[in-house]
């Protein structure tokens, strides 16, 4: 068994578990994440509370798994509208050529001065932090990247022979780029679409982290490690769950994506780490 | 030669320019009315009146972004409302720590980054690449201000060698770089593990060619091939990355920042995001911005330095 097929198991078990636990949440959970108990504070890891309790009390496990849904719900949406408009811009892009092209490539080339954290900032500061503006932002780094990708995939669909046949046969633009030229990039999108969605975990978690994403009580895995952060000296343990649960979400959908890409397209997994 | 550079230029300016104008139409046009934003929800319609026209809210918004941009490029980025001094006063006051840690964390990353990368491609297939590798696939799924928290249970909580955050000041030159340390270590770990991916597969790519090959039979010490042939014909890619990755740097310090309470530029956004000071959210965002695009300004440019091949295609 090669690496890359290492990489493409271990990210879609990674994804596979993620994803069984968080739908488990939506209908069942050890305890009610909400649920306060000033007398079960601090608990260590017990048969009752297998990682045990926060400083309200609340079940960690149970706060953990409630979170998930939180970070796949924002990860799916941002990168799907985001990628939905840059994909749309990009085949645009394509389909039109000349002065559209050139216009669109260099709002994207702008789009990537950016980076997503600067964007919740002007959200949070112009309109008050909330999730959707951190899903917005995250949205927003997705639009210039998946513009970027799907023209130059779309770029190279456009010289073959059966794009050339159908528009012998007087097919519009419009028609030969959805029938033609979108099923054919669709490999590429999804591939980057999988790298995004570790991407915009991490974004989510850091942007909730400091206080631009969930607000509570909503559960989040970086909201539950910016808590756990005043309370080091106390309950150092409570550090350490969500970090790891964020890793788990991140280096799955990365190793899933980079596994897709190596089977997708073999020439470029030549030499790459 | 100097074509290429006047059109880099002119392009580097424009999109200055151009993020000047989309920051200044988020922070102004979208939310409707700042005085708001600043007073609360519950002030008066007088007050809200007063700061308008002291802000000169009520004029149009193309003369209010010519007054905000004529000033910004004089250094002047209007009054700070919560703090009463202007603006570029409280950048220039926590700048330094900011670039410092930048700096630090830059530098960090590229030795890092570099020394690992050429450890792995110089142990191809064995052990040492094997474990480097899996340690840089963890190092990017790792949020930075995980591994800052990790750093400081371990070193300022357990161990107690080093301060858990805060910042002494510059007046105790060693207290004030021991506070970086921590800081300094989180941007690093997390940034490098991309950069020695890269630079490993650069390298490896080169270390394929004739040359290596030949100087490798004229009896070359593996260093001396390692240093003269194979790292400056593997430097494209990773300059490259280096240069995307400080966008990742410009943010890391924000975040980090934030982690250990330094006051820095990263602090003071979100102080000001707290305190509803838009002006100087405003300033620091077009700031931040701006040092992104710079530095992949000066990386186009460095291109050019480091592969002759494309001073001759552009001359």
């Amino acid at each position: 068994m090669t690496t890359r097929a290492i990489n493409l198991r271990i990210g879609a078990f990674l994804v596979i578990v993620l994803s069984a636990v968080a739908l488990l949440s939506l209908v069942w959970t050890p305890y009610d994440h909400t649920m306060l108990s000033v007398t079960e504070k601090f608990r260590p890891t017990s048969a009752a509370h297998w990682l045990g309790t926060d400083q309200l009390g609340r079940d960690v496990l149970s706060l953990l798994m409630a979170a998930s849904v939180n970070s796949l719900a924002v990860a799916f949406i941002a990168v799907g509208v985001g990628g939905a408009i840059g994909t749309a811009l990009g085949l645009t892009a394509s389909a039109c050529g000349g002065w559209v092209e050139t216009a669109i490539m260099r709002l994207a080339d702008l789009g990537f001065a950016f980076p997503a954290l600067l964007f919740a900032i002007m959200l949070a500061a112009a309109f008050g932090p909330s999730l959707s503006n951190a899903i917005l932002a995250i949205a927003f780094i997705n639009v210039p990247i998946f513009a970027r990708v799907a023209r130059g995939a779309a770029n190279q669909i456009w010289t073959r022979d059966y794009v050339l046949a159908g528009r012998a046969a007087g097919a519009s633009q419009f028609s030969l780029t959805v029938e033609h030229v979108l099923p054919n990039i669709s490999a590429a999108l999804i591939v980057q679409a999988t790298i995004e969605f570790a991407v915009a975990i991490l974004a989510e978690a850091a942007l909730s982290y400091l206080g631009l994403g969930a607000q509570p009580p909503m559960p989040s895995w970086g909201r539950m490690l910016n808590e756990a952060q005043t309370l080091m000296y106390l309950a150092p343990q409570l550090a350490i769950y969500p970090g790891l649960c964020i890793i788990a979400a991140v280096l799955g959908f990365g190793l899933l994506g980079d596994g897709l890409r190596d089977v997708s397209d073999p020439r470029l997994a030549r030499g790459r780490a | 030669m100097q074509v290429f550079l006047l059109r880099r230029t002119l392009g580097f300016l424009a999109t200055i320019l151009a993020i000047s104008v989309i920051v200044f139409l988020v922070m102004n046009v979208l939310p409707g009315d700042p005085s708001v934003t600043i007073l609360g929800i519950d002030s008066t319609e007088d007050a809200r009146a007063a700061l308008r026209a002291q802000l000169g809210l009520d004029d149009p918004i193309w003369l209010r972004y010519l007054h905000w941009i004529w000033g910004a490029v004089r250094g002047d980025f209007g009054t700070s409302y919560f703090f009463r001094v202007p603006v570029s006063d409280l950048i220039l006051e926590r700048l330094p720590l900011t670039l410092s840690l930048a700096a630090f964390g830059t530098l960090a990353t590229v030795t890092l980054g570099i020394l690992l990368g050429v450890i792995a491609a110089a142990n191809h297939g064995r052990a040492g690449d094997w474990l480097i590798m899996l340690v840089s696939q963890l190092g990017i799924a790792v949020p930075a201000f995980w591994l800052s928290m990790l750093l400081v249970l371990l070193f300022a909580v357990k161990l107690r060698w080093l301060p858990p955050g805060g910042f002494p000041g510059w007046d105790d030159p060693v207290a004030a770089l021991r506070s970086l340390i921590l800081p300094t270590t989180a941007l690093a770990l997390v940034q490098s593990a991309v950069l020695a991916r890269v630079t490993r597969s650069s390298a490896l790519e080169v270390m394929r060619l004739d040359f290596v090959r030949t100087a490798r039979a004229s009896g070359m010490t593996r260093g001396r091939i390692l240093g003269r042939h194979i790292l400056p014909n593997a430097l494209v890619p990773i300059v490259t990355i280096v240069g995307m990755q400080v966008a990742g740097v410009v943010t890391g310090t924000i975040v980090i920042e934030n982690v250990f309470y330094l006051p820095g530029l990263g602090r003071l956004v979100f102080q000001s995001i707290a305190n509803r000071d838009l002006f100087t959210v405003q300033a620091l965002v077009v700031l931040f911005a701006a040092i992104v695009v710079t530095t992949n300004f000066l990386v186009d440019i460095a291109y050019v330095l480091i592969d002759p091949r494309l001073k001759g295609r552009l001359s």
